[in-house]
């Protein structure tokens, strides 16, 4: 990469504050960057034709010196959450031309901070995937390897990252939506802990499991990124008053001491063991910084898949009742009867997936399967908690496991099976029906050049903690850059 | 799915999320239903009954109780399909 396009939001900074380089700029050649290679990838549904202005504006507030901290970084917004005045589509058919009349809490202060909004990105429909071939626009591509999913939801988020579109995205995560193409795509991906970010303005899929989290190059863009969102807001009811820790002064704290623990679970059937092998030896490499490294249990892991499609399908069964095309988005109205509208509607302007979703979601609340499937999932869902709360009572700090069970798959490889699809989610699933905090962070290549990552998973509001484990990942192992795109052969990535 | 006829099983819950199917595509959701229904009876190995878990329950903060400004009826209505008097217009409800 040469130039701004894949430096992190700190060189990108240091650069606008010694002027070598203005916000507009820093815009331009994102945006350029965008036109050149986004072709291939797919990953931006829209740019927001107004970035330029508002960078222009980033730039008068500099010379002022009342620029805030993320004066000038452009950062790439997943189409589920909503952009004042520039539409946002869930990737789906039955919003297309919603234009939102406001901010979502998170992009307003992202915003505030400075940052300037160049592009919304590619998502499965409504979140409801894990390879971003769910969009009703199409397939995103991992810049890896463009024959391969980047994951999802958020995969256009982490696609464009790794792409160099941004040093910063923006993705949800309700069972893995963040972390899982956050691996597959070789970048940063951390899921606060649920209430850490107000979900206002975040399109609803499982209102219990939502989070919007960053998508970054480093692990100092996601803290400086969190940052920015954390911290309670009058317009979302769940979001924490807990205090707001400082994310980017504790980066440098190290690992001396911590106690890390290796959840047997998460490194036996069903995971690549190239990946657990890869993830072991981060462990080592912790435990050479200081760490003290121990095996622990998550005893009932295995449920988190079932329970996890059960709550999540149940909750947006409920949330995607309001796409009936009477206040926003399409409506087909077929015969003038509202009842056909209705149904006409949502079966022309949802996609298989989603369907498939509100189905099972339908199913497991409707009348005589209440208890037997949302109930029982609710139930275990707190003994999985529980799993939890035993392992950091016992004072573990900071538990590692892989991010992902393989590394990013073919297109095409699993959309006809969503059940194999749906165990993608294995690792990522159990920290979000827990609601503890989890980040995803780059730890090598495999022997076919695709990224492998680590999954470090903390108690409740641990994400400084998160975060300072996840720096000396990075410090070990280094940032893993795609290979060239333009007309080059695949060849090896590398790291810096 | 446990109803001895999956594809009626779907048309069933279909209707009730208001969700029109290809007659086509109904026995691929049936038989894929089927299969997530079966994978999900894993749950059935456990009997444990501890209390259900949301991840917020401990406090639900309310702010105070004070009138805020809210979105005006022109923004509300800015997205609709059809909107006519300052209301959201559609089809006839009555006699369907």
């Amino acid at each position: 990469m040469s130039g701004i396009a894949g430096l992190d939001s700190g060189e990108i900074l240091r650069l606008i504050r010694e002027q070598q380089v203005s916000a507009l700029e820093v815009v331009r050649e994102c945006l350029a960057r965008v036109d050149t290679m986004d072709g291939r990838i797919h990953a931006v549904l829209r740019l927001n034709p107004r970035a330029e202005d508002e960078a222009r504006s980033q730039d008068r507030d500099i010379h002022a010196s009342r620029a805030g901290p993320l004066a000038g970084i452009p950062v790439a917004v997943k189409d589920n959450l909503l952009t004042d005045g520039l539409e946002t589509t869930c990737a789906s058919r039955i919003l297309s031309g919603f234009v939102p009349t406001r901010d979502a809490t998170a992009v307003a202060r992202l915003k505030a901070a400075g940052a300037v909004v160049i592009c919304k990105t590619n998502l499965d429909e409504f979140a409801m995937g894990s390879s971003t071939e769910n969009s009703a626009f199409g397939p995103t591509r991992n810049p890896w390897d463009l024959e391969r999913v980047p994951g999802g939801s958020s995969g256009g988020s982490a696609a464009a990252v790794a792409a160099g579109f941004a040093p910063m995205a923006l993705g949800s995560d309700t069972g893995g939506s963040v972390r899982q193409p956050a691996a597959f795509c070789g970048v940063v991906g951390l899921k606060p802990t649920y209430g850490r970010v107000s979900r206002s303005g975040l399109v609803a899929f499982g209102s219990s499991l939502d989070q919007i989290g960053p998508i970054t190059a480093t692990v100092a863009d996601a803290a400086r990124a969190l940052a920015a969102m954390a911290g309670p807001d009058l317009l979302d009811s769940t979001s924490s008053p807990a205090p707001v820790d400082d994310y980017i002064g504790s980066l440098d704290g190290g690992v001396k001491g911590m106690r890390i623990g290796l959840p047997r679970e998460y490194f036996g059937e069903g995971i690549d063991s190239e990946i657990a092998g890869a993830v072991r030896h981060a462990a080592e490499r912790l435990e050479g910084e200081g760490a003290r490294v121990e095996e622990v249990s998550l005893p009932h892991t295995r449920y988190a898949i079932p329970t996890y499609y059960l709550i999540a399908t149940a909750e947006a069964s409920s949330n995607l009742a309001r796409y009936d095309g009477v206040r926003f988005g399409m409506r087909l109205d077929p015969r003038g009867r509202l009842g056909e509208m209705y149904r006409a509607t949502r079966g022309a302007g949802f996609g298989a997936e989603v369907k498939r979703r509100i189905l099972l979601g339908t199913y497991a609340l409707s009348a005589g399967y209440r208890d037997a499937f949302y109930g029982k999932a609710q139930r275990v869902r707190a003994l999985l908690r529980r799993d939890f709360e035993i392992v950091f009572d016992s004072g573990v700090d900071v538990l590692l496991c892989p991010t992902t069970p393989t590394t990013a798959f073919r297109v095409g490889a699993k959309i006809d099976d969503p059940l194999a699809m749906y165990l993608s989610d294995i690792c990522t699933a159990t920290p979000s029906l827990a609601g503890v905090p989890a980040i995803s962070v780059p730890i090598g290549l495999s022997s076919s050049h695709l990224p492998i990552a680590a999954q470090l998973i903390g108690g409740d509001f641990s994400e400084a903690l998160l975060l300072r484990t996840a720096a000396v990942l990075e410090r070990l192992f280094g940032r893993l850059i795609p290979p060239a795109p333009e007309g080059a052969a695949p060849g090896p990535g590398r790291r810096t | 799915m446990p109803n001895s006829d999956p594809p009626h099983e779907v048309a069933r819950i279909a209707r009730l999320a208001h969700l029109e199917l290809d007659p086509e595509a109904a026995p691929r959701f049936a038989s894929q239903l089927s299969a997530i229904l079966d994978y999900v009876a894993l749950l059935d190995e456990l009997v444990a009954d501890p209390p259900m878990g949301g991840p917020c329950e401990p406090r639900l903060p309310l702010r105070a109780d004070e009138p805020i400004p809210s979105l005006s009826r022109e923004r509300s209505l800015a997205n609709a399909p059809d909107a006519a008097g300052g209301h959201f217009r559609v089809p006839r409800v009555l006699g369907e």
